[in-house]
């Protein structure tokens, strides 16, 4: 039998674009935010943390939006197309990547600036939630079975998970604000943004994004070929036991004559 | 004759191995099928895949006149499969698990008794919990429940492991008497030598396939 | 020719099957009682201090009502998995809706008894003090937490059911779903009790918050189970 071999190639021009994009813009993120924007008056150096927090932030709640469309789609789609349940799988481990950064530069920057690394604010816990569920989501895709039944598992869960978040939100929204507010929020010194700061904040969102983009597109066709190749095994495993089929059954016969 | 199950090239993936390659096999009404062949070969997961519970790969399956490649819903509460575990609530007795499948469906009370006692398992024995019965009591309770719950397609799989000689005979007379009340069944056995005296028909399962 | 039942006389069936093996066997009455019990108890030791007991108390009842949670689906869908009665409920074919409101009525029958038994143990082992005025707020409280964390809990005790790793995944993907049901029952047990101050009126806004947490789940089980129990 002739080895198979594969040519593993999942970057396309597209991807090569977007991935140039992703390194200029994030060149640009680094030489803006460390070197060209000034220094906050009250923060001081600390408010270059914004430059990765905010971006990231942004990219992991479009993850776990991208992830929630494309659970529909498969869903709701007539011809339950692997590809949607590639793109939400691959949507939300950038996103857990993404959303574990996002907390870990928050709860420094917190540090620094409020002098502690949590505060019970509504959006940080609703973030810390999301967290854990995109975590759990990411368990339950690898519990196994067929593709299909992966498929349509995770994406029940994706949905429970957006019918929830909002629940979680809003709670927590109530419970702080029928208590006291968070003191350490209470000094929210407004960063003052000048020209240079919003124009390096705007092109790290765009930097993140076109990074994400290019993860996400890669991690799905890396999954796509996954599939393939467990097809084309399928392929090889039923040659083999098509022949082991045909030998056993001639020893077989011949054993019950 | 009608057709009751129907494969043709059947493919079934189990853990990303074929279980079922391109398996092929025709059963009429009111057969008893035994399907024979080593372990490993595929006879759970055909059974299996007959009841509607694996998807089918690739190939055609049809079961009862329902397409399993398009719906394998519909076909389920149409069909009993008896596996390795018997599918018993092991705190209840043998009337209350009866009983329960009965609800399922619809049946009547009265229908949970007469079966009980042509099972020989009604009076003080139906009101004993299924954890203190013996192998052979939970599995003529389990077919009590395919018998109530009306299934018309049986997939048995190895319905004597584990009973001693008496108890296989009353598992035979079961099986014979719902055929003749118009079951289809399928018989996945080890036990070539009785389970050749049940059935109408034997064919060999050989790596994933179907072997007259 | 066998009919399918409605998803009423389903439930109904698997409800009292569920709470029938209960009763025999005893596990939650003789295990997971007494486990909520000391879970009370060794609040008290972490926390020593009686004012800060009083002030805290409808929290702990809702904590060790989550914990217990836990073990009572994994007990719930292990008498189910044990012998594969589970899977011949799919394999039969049974209204997976059925089957979902049946169990998760079962788990809400055993909360309830537990839920009781756990502020009879807030009154006598942190002071809480019972106001006439708070009664019809508990009984709501109680009722709509219940009903969302029975549906949160079998919707995912369902997915993790014949699961590998099953005991550790169940947790992790039931708590920060719970959190809300956390949250809000503990503020409106709060307002009930008045500690801390607090006014009854207070504590409405969260049954709210809870009735709409129950009716989302238990919607989302029923039109979810049948995919989340296919293997």
């Amino acid at each position: 039998m002739e080895a198979q071999t594969f040519t593993a190639r999942v970057a396309t021009p597209t991807t090569r674009l977007v991935g140039a994009m992703a390194l200029v813009s994030m060149a640009w993120v680094v030489i803006g935010g460390l070197f060209v924007t000034p220094r906050d008056v009250d923060q001081g150096d600390a408010v270059r943390i914004m430059y990765v927090h905010v971006p990231t932030a942004w990219v992991a709640y479009l993850a776990f939006i991208v992830t929630a469309v494309a659970s529909a789609c498969w869903l709701l789609s007539r011809k339950h197309s692997m590809g949607f349940d590639r793109v939400a799988g691959a949507s939300a481990e950038v996103g857990v990547v993404f959303m574990a950064m996002t907390l870990l530069s928050g709860s420094l920057w917190g540090r620094i600036t409020w002098g502690s690394y949590w505060a019970w604010d509504p959006r940080l816990t609703t973030t810390a939630f999301l967290l854990v569920t995109y975590i759990g989501y990411l368990a339950v895709r690898g519990l196994g079975g067929s593709l299909e039944q992966r498929a349509r598992r995770s994406a029940v869960i994706a949905l429970l998970a957006v019918l929830e978040i909002p629940l979680v939100h809003f709670s927590v929204l109530m419970w702080r604000s029928l208590h006291q507010k968070a003191s350490v929020l209470s000094g929210d010194g407004d960063i003052k943004m000048d020209g240079s700061m919003l124009t390096t904040l705007l092109v790290g969102v765009i930097g993140f994004t076109l990074t994400f983009t290019w993860l996400v597109l890669h991690r799905q066709r890396v999954l796509a070929m996954q599939d393939a190749m467990q097809m084309t095994q399928l392929d090889a495993a039923l040659r083999e036991r098509a022949n082991e089929s045909e030998n056993k059954s001639v020893i077989e016969s011949s054993r019950l004559k | 004759m009608s057709i009751v199950v129907d494969l043709r090239d059947a493919v079934v993936v189990f853990n990303g191995f074929p279980a079922l390659a391109e398996a092929s096999i025709e059963v009429q009404r009111g057969e008893i099928v035994l399907l024979q062949g080593p372990n490993g070969a595929g006879k759970t997961t055909l059974l299996r895949a007959c009841a509607g519970l694996l998807p089918i790969v690739r190939g055609e399956a049809s079961v009862l006149g329902v397409d399993l490649c398009v719906d394998r819903q519909s076909v389920r509460p149409r069909v009993g499969l008896l596996g390795h575990a018997n599918g018993l609530f092991a705190d209840l007795t043998i009337r209350e698990n009866v009983l329960f499948w009965a609800q399922m469906v619809g049946a009547s009370e009265a229908e949970v008794v007469s079966t009980l006692q042509r099972f020989g398992i009604d009076g003080r024995l139906a009101e004993q919990k299924v954890m203190q019965l013996s192998a052979g009591q939970k599995r003529r309770c389990a077919l009590a429940c395919l018998v109530v719950r009306r299934a018309e397609l049986w997939l048995l799989d190895e319905p004597h492991a584990g009973l001693d000689a008496s108890a296989r005979d009353e598992i035979d007379a079961i099986i014979r008497e719902a055929c003749a009340a118009g079951a289809t069944v399928l018989i996945a056995s080890h036990e070539l030598e009785r389970a050749r005296g049940l059935a109408t028909r034997s064919v060999s399962v050989i790596a994933g396939r179907v072997v007259s | 020719m066998s009919t399918q039942l409605s998803l009423g006389r389903i439930a109904r069936a698997v409800a009292a099957k569920d709470l029938r093996i209960e009763l025999r066997s005893r596990v939650v009455i003789n295990q997971i009682f007494p486990f909520a019990g000391l879970v009370m108890v060794m609040f008290a030791f972490a926390l020593d201090n009686d004012d800060v007991l009083t002030r805290v108390a409808g929290g702990l009842v809702w904590l060790a009502t989550l914990f217990s949670l836990i073990i009572i689906i994994q007990r719930s869908f292990a008498v189910d998995s044990a012998d594969g009665a589970l899977e011949a409920q799919r394999v039969a074919g049974l209204n997976p809706a059925g089957i979902f409101v049946g169990k998760a009525l079962a788990v809400m029958v055993q909360l309830v008894t537990l839920e009781i038994m756990l502020f009879f143990a807030a009154v006598v082992l942190y002071r809480v003090e019972l106001h006439s005025d708070g009664a019809v707020l508990l009984v709501t409280c109680v009722i709509s937490a219940t009903a969302g964390l029975s549906f949160v809990g079998t919707l995912y005790g369902g997915l993790t059911a014949g699961a590998r790793g099953r005991e550790t995944l169940l947790p992790l993907l039931m708590l920060p779903v719970v959190a809300p049901v956390l949250i809000g029952a503990t503020r409106a047990t709060e307002s009930a009790f008045m500690s801390g101050g607090a006014a009854v009126s207070d504590g409405w806004p969260w049954v709210g918050v809870l009735v709409v947490f129950a009716a989302v789940f238990g919607l989302g089980g029923i039109l979810s189970f049948g995919s989340l129990i296919e293997e």
